[in-house]
């Protein structure tokens, strides 16, 4: 590295380019994190399905956001399926961060709202009459979960790529070898991030249901046993879990400016990787992996083709589960 | 242990109960009942002799390959309760691995196509198998202390790594020591040539030509190579029950059910679990080379992970810990899920005459809401490869909650050689009997 640095192969730009795009991507898979941590640890099975929750949403919240944004000029039935069949472009919608803040923001509320229905729909419809029923039998209810979810999708939207925004403002700023472009997009998603990183802060320190939530993570018979109601806590974590899911399926569909069926389940082993590595249960723990395996990911750009980004991630998380399997932070932290 | 139940031994009167005891009957009747739909669905269809051939080839084709995935998952999960969701991974190894060995060396080659080591196919073959063993080594012997959930998110973790390996342009071509080989990346990379396809062609050619008069020539050795696979099966399958019969075997399903208690007998558990682990690996690596290898040309879009869930419902529908279930479970996710709802669009279209065109859902929808059912019918029926997968989604949540042992029952063998669960069973009911007394 440094004899790269040295030789200007490698430039303080780069790195630091690197870093930042680390940084968004992280924070994407440390929201979308958030969910499966939490549901791990409290109904003790990997939820295959999570990644999914993400595509749904992305795609419903991307639909409305078209909706809002091109209402009256072309029709509502285009707009709401993204154009698919090539009826409607970007470029004619015109959707942006800053030309249609507010398509944007309703697009990703309705994204937040539509993943917290569909995690608890599906919980109440698929899981709920299967607790207890041991981790490998759920999770592979969870893969079949994933397969009707993804496939829904593409029954809906095809399998195509959509391009999703046109090109908006962004800011360079100048370092030695070249610049650091920081998007509208990424400038959106860090505030989007950190607002909801300090609502879940709040959540669980200062009000009821978070309390009550820590208690069921810790041990699960004595919470019953004060009296904390399980199942509507339950279901409460997946509201949550969900609606983060939500937030963090549109947010990096706006961040590749692409949406395509597999964008969920592309995310989801990454997201694995940060939620072990955070430990599972442990909410700030999920949010700090998902940022690590977002930084790491990007960096190892420096020394490993582009290609083998997400194999790094994965490996990193072989490399996590092996050596430390309890998370790199010690296990169960909220 | 709750008693086994088999919705079919339970319909059917006494005295043909008795024949649907045995495995050879109940995969020989589930495999007739298939192929009488196929032939009725071509009947209907209007196929002729060769169409009809066809059609069922293709069947038993996949039946047969999954039958093998499916008897290896049983190996690792059902014996010896690995829960190994990497499957394609291990077969992309064996079939890369062979393509790469048998591809002609540097400057042989038509143009455009990759080189690689130029070795015979046999030797190609042995070697392919090895790679996947060995991977299967690497994957297994650090993560079999995990805890099974994780073990399961490491082996689709490698199994996506391997994929993304044989997608990177960077190992598109490379040469290392003066040797250029490659793995094609996203463009994938034409295999060997099929030794059964090239026996017709040459010495095999007068049998070609004396059905040529009745049948389409191309059956014969369509229909040749599943003999050859159908062999393959066998011998898997006789491999597999030789081992869990054998002082492996037992062990094996002694760590499934507890492993701290077979720890305790003196076994090494984890050096168990590897091997049985590898040998499974070695024969999903066989399983890659006979299936896409045979095929002619493979790329990474080949090995995505929703295949492995293929070949797990297959194993979930015949009850996991029997190789007979797993294989009337290929037979029948082959011929129901995999298949079927081709055949039903075909006999639809068949059918129905539907006049109109929805390209996507929302013209579909559009069609819907001024009165026409056809528009979303079409529709319905261009994305029948979208609903399979709905489809498979559906059943295997349905299973789970309803039928958690597979259609059949419970179907587990035990680990030791006479039933002790019964003995202790009959004991139990006979302390209850006679009120406990002492």
């Amino acid at each position: 590295m440094i004899r790269q640095l040295t030789t200007g192969e490698l430039t303080v730009a780069l790195i630091a380019s690197y870093l930042w795009r680390g940084l968004a991507y992280g924070l994407v898979i440390g929201l979308a994190g958030v969910g499966l941590s939490l549901t791990y640890d409290l109904l003790d099975f990997a939820n295959f399905a999570h990644g999914d929750y993400i595509t749904i949403s992305a795609f419903v919240g991307w639909g409305v956001a078209y909706l809002v944004a091109g209402f009256g000029q072309f029709s509502p039935g285009s707009l709401l399926f993204l154009g698919v069949g090539g009826t409607v472009y970007p470029q004619d919608v015109g959707i942006s961060v800053t030309a249609a803040p507010v398509a944007i923001l309703v697009g990703l509320i309705i994204a937040a709202l539509v993943g917290a229905l569909l995690a608890v729909a599906l919980d109440s419809a698929v899981y709920k009459s299967m607790r207890g029923a041991g981790n490998i039998t759920l999770l592979i209810a969870s893969v079949g979960v994933a397969f009707v979810l993804r496939y829904a999708a593409v029954f809906l939207f095809t399998q195509q790529t959509f391009g999703l925004t046109a090109d908006s403002w962004s800011y360079e700023i100048g370092l030695p070898g070249g610049a650091v472009r920081i998007t509208s997009a990424s400038l959106l998603l860090i505030i989007v991030a950190l607002v909801m990183m300090i609502a879940i802060h709040l959540l669980l320190t200062r009000t009821k249901l978070g309390k009550a939530m820590r208690a069921m993570g810790a041990n699960q018979q004595l919470a019953r046993v004060t009296g904390i109601p399980s199942e509507k806590i339950v279901r409460r974590t997946w509201l949550i879990g969900g609606a983060l899911a939500g937030i963090a399926g549109f947010m990096i569909a706006l961040l590749q400016g692409t949406i395509n069926y597999q964008i969920g389940w592309t995310l989801l082993l990454l997201v694995f990787a940060g939620v072990i590595m955070g430990g599972i249960g442990s909410v700030y723990g999920a949010i700090v992996g998902g940022i690590l395996v977002g930084l790491i990911t990007r960096v190892s750009l420096i020394w490993i083709p582009a290609s083998f980004t997400e194999a790094t991630g994965f490996a990193v998380m072989i490399l996590i589960l092996l050596t430390r399997p309890a998370g790199i932070f010690g296990g169960d932290a909220t | 242990m709750s008693v086994p139940e088999d919705p079919v031994a339970d319909r059917l009167p006494d005295s043909l109960a008795v024949y649907w005891e045995s495995d050879v009957v109940k995969i020989g009747a589930t495999l007739a009942a298939v192929y009488l739909l196929y032939v009725v669905a071509g009947f209907l269809l209007g196929y002729g002799l060769s169409g009809q051939l066809n059609s069922l080839r293709r069947l038993t084709f996949l039946i047969v390959l999954y039958s093998i995935g499916a008897l290896v998952v049983n190996l690792h999960w059902g014996y010896s309760g690995l829960f190994n969701i990497g499957v394609v991974g291990f077969m992309a190894v064996g079939v890369y691995t062979t393509t790469i060995l048998t591809r002609p060396v540097a400057g042989q080659t038509p143009t455009g196509t990759l080189p690689g080591l130029g070795l015979p196919l046999p030797i190609a073959i042995v070697g392919g198998v090895l790679a996947a063993a060995l991977v299967g080594y690497v994957a297994a012997l650090p993560s079999l202390r995990l805890r099974d959930d994780y073990f399961a998110i490491v082996t689709l973790a490698f199994a996506e790594i391997i994929r993304i390996t044989a997608k990177a342009s960077e190992l598109q071509e490379f040469t290392v020591f003066g040797t250029t080989l490659g793995t094609g990346g996203g463009r994938g990379i034409r295999t060997f040539p099929n030794p059964v396809n090239q026996f017709f062609e040459g010495t095999g050619a007068p049998v070609v030509d004396a059905v040529s008069g009745t049948v389409d020539g191309s059956l014969v050795a369509g229909w040749a190579f599943v003999l050859v696979l159908t062999g393959v099966l066998v011998c898997v399958l006789w491999m597999i029950v030789r081992l869990a019969g054998s002082p492996f075997g037992r062990v094996l399903k002694g760590i499934r059910d507890d492993e701290e208690a077979t720890t305790a007998l003196a076994k090494d558990t984890n050096s168990f679990k590897i091997r049985a682990f590898i040998i499974g690996s070695g024969i999903l690596g066989f399983l890659g080379i006979i299936w896409q290898g045979s095929q002619g040309y493979i790329s990474p879009g080949l090995f995505v992970p929703q295949l492995t869930f293929f070949i797990w419902i297959a194993v979930i529908i015949g009850g996991a810990g029997s190789n007979t279930g797993s294989i009337i479970g290929s037979i029948l996710f082959v011929g129901t899920i995999y298949l079927g709802p081709g055949y039903v669009r075909r006999l639809i279209e068949e059918f129905v005459s539907l006049s109109g065109r929805a390209a996507t859902f929302p013209d579909a929808l559009a069609a819907l809401a001024g009165g026409d059912v056809s528009g979303i019918l079409l529709y319905t029926l261009d994305q029948t490869s979208a609903l399979r997968v709905v489809l498979t989604g559906v059943l295997l949540i349905w299973l789970l909650k309803r039928r958690p042992d597979g259609l059949f029952g419970n179907r587990r063998e035990m680990a030791s050689s006479i039933d002790v669960e019964s003995r202790v069973r009959d004991r139990q009911s006979s302390d209850a009997t006679t009120g406990g007394e002492e």
